[in-house]
């Protein structure tokens, strides 16, 4: 790996003016994507900012109406093993341990998984879904993206130079609500998807008030489909509901072919992917009155 | 070249310091400085496991860590793990079990189970092979590794209850 300094600055003010001063700074948080990249030659860095030591890089707070903020450094594995995010967002809890095997989970986190705007990213389709925000810091002072605008392309996002993620921002989840994410991959684990699809729903008076949902891998960025959640509301939950609107899902993919799969085989994985996010996030809502 | 960094840590219980580059992992600081080389490396990105080591309270792949980063922090190495010539249970295990053959990829299987036992003292067998889904093996085709860290489980707990 080329040689490079390192800092961890202890407070958001000290990262932001120290960002802004080095143009050729990267920043760590579970490195477990950076450090490939450096080592690869993929990147380059002059200076690396260590993040973990900014507190609100590092908290995870749920409000009392349960609206959740996960600092942008927080590894998975404070958000698998924290009894109020697993009773609140089973699907957080799930997506948080099927990145990467136990190491990567003590260390990677989804500020980082969503920084790195993998077209894969597991956590994004379901923070879609989920109508969260990233909230980001910079020299201009703070402001806040859905995260469905965050990634521009593949490996690009929304920062500008001396800007970071500082949390992700998750809305109360509304009453008789539910979330998912599904991924097909070929073995159990410690795999990236094929496809992957985000949902949510809220139920209201027998029929469908809210519904979200975005796909992975098969993009050029993780795939937020507004037509799909559209065309859900008002509807009664009905499987030839979620069949349509996993429709609507696959018409707006555009997959490529690569060693994971042919574009054909993703686009038929799409409406897949889509109805069964969509039902295990109905059979939720169901359960949450 | 960058100014070399002096990182103050505590390993294997021990209190050692060590003067790296900002540049190199936690797993050449290991291997190259520190000289505890029983920790492996494998691909060096993160995927195989071998250079597993427990770091504050989580295991981590030492190759995708700064050796900067564990300023201030606790590390445990394969070398941390038998009591002076007295294996640790699952050392003790995996060799009466066969579940190893070239020996590689076993400090960090070792490592990541001993995390394993702390967290689920009698592990169920999915547990376990999600537990250890980071750490790959190219000899033994992981039967025996299951074997030998429920092996290591029960005695482990017989000889808590015995001590109770």
């Amino acid at each position: 790996m080329k040689a490079f300094d390192y800092a961890a600055p202890a407070s958001l003010p000290e990262a932001v003016g120290l960002l802004a001063s080095q143009p050729a700074a990267r920043l760590l948080a579970g490195g477990t994507d950076l450090l490939v990249q450096l080592r690869s030659g993929r990147k380059q860095a002059d200076v690396v900012i260590d993040v973990k030591k900014i507190p609100e890089l590092n908290e995870i707070t749920l409000a009392a109406d349960h609206s959740l903020t996960i600092g942008a450094a927080v590894p998975c594995y404070r958000l698998t093993d924290h009894p109020a995010v697993q009773a609140h967002y089973p699907a957080l809890t799930e997506v948080a341990s099927w990145i990467g095997g136990t190491q990567i989970q003590g260390r990677a986190s989804l500020g980082g998984n969503l920084c790195n705007a993998a077209p894969s990213a597991d956590s994004i389709p379901l923070l879609i879904a989920l109508s969260a925000s990233a909230h980001i810091a910079g020299p201009a002072g703070r402001r806040s993206v859905p995260v469905e605008a965050f990634c521009t392309a593949p490996g690009r996002n929304q920062l500008t130079p001396g800007e970071l993620l500082v949390s992700i921002h998750i809305p109360a989840p509304p009453p008789r609500s539910g979330a998912a994410y599904l991924r097909f991959i070929p073995r159990n684990e410690m795999d990236i998807a094929v496809v992957g699809a985000g949902a949510s729903l809220t139920l209201a008076n027998g029929v469908i008030a809210a519904a979200r949902l975005a796909l992975s891998s098969v993009a050029p960025t993780p795939l937020f489909v507004p037509a799909a959640g559209d065309s859900l509301l008002g509807q009664a939950p009905t499987p030839a509901a979620l069949e349509a609107a996993a429709q609507l899902a696959q018409a707006a993919a555009s997959p490529i072919s690569d060693m994971r799969g042919s574009a054909a085989y993703r686009r038929h994985l799409c409406a897949v992917m889509a109805r069964r996010a969509l039902e295990l996030a109905l059979s939720r809502a169901q359960e949450n009155q | 070249m960058s100014a070399k960094v002096q990182v103050q840590t505590t390993i294997n219980n021990e209190p050692v310091e060590f003067l790296c580059e900002p540049r190199q992992s936690l797993l050449e600081c290991l291997r190259d400085i520190v000289g505890l080389t029983g920790t492996k490396e494998g691909c060096g990105d993160g995927n195989c496991g071998s250079c597993t080591v427990k770091l504050g309270d989580r295991i981590v792949t030492s190759c995708l860590v700064l050796g900067v980063e564990a300023a201030g922090q606790s590390i445990t190495t394969v070398e941390g793990l038998a009591h002076g010539n007295t294996l640790h249970p699952l050392q003790k295990a995996f060799l009466e079990n066969a579940a190893l053959q070239c020996g590689i990829c076993t400090p960090g299987f070792l490592i990541a189970a001993d995390a394993l036992l702390q967290k689920h003292p009698q592990p169920t067998e999915e547990q376990t092979r999600f537990w250890l889904a980071n750490n790959l093996c190219r000899c033994t085709g992981y039967d025996k590794i299951i074997r030998a860290v429920q092996a290591a489980a029960h005695e482990i707990n017989a000889n808590s209850g015995a001590a109770q």
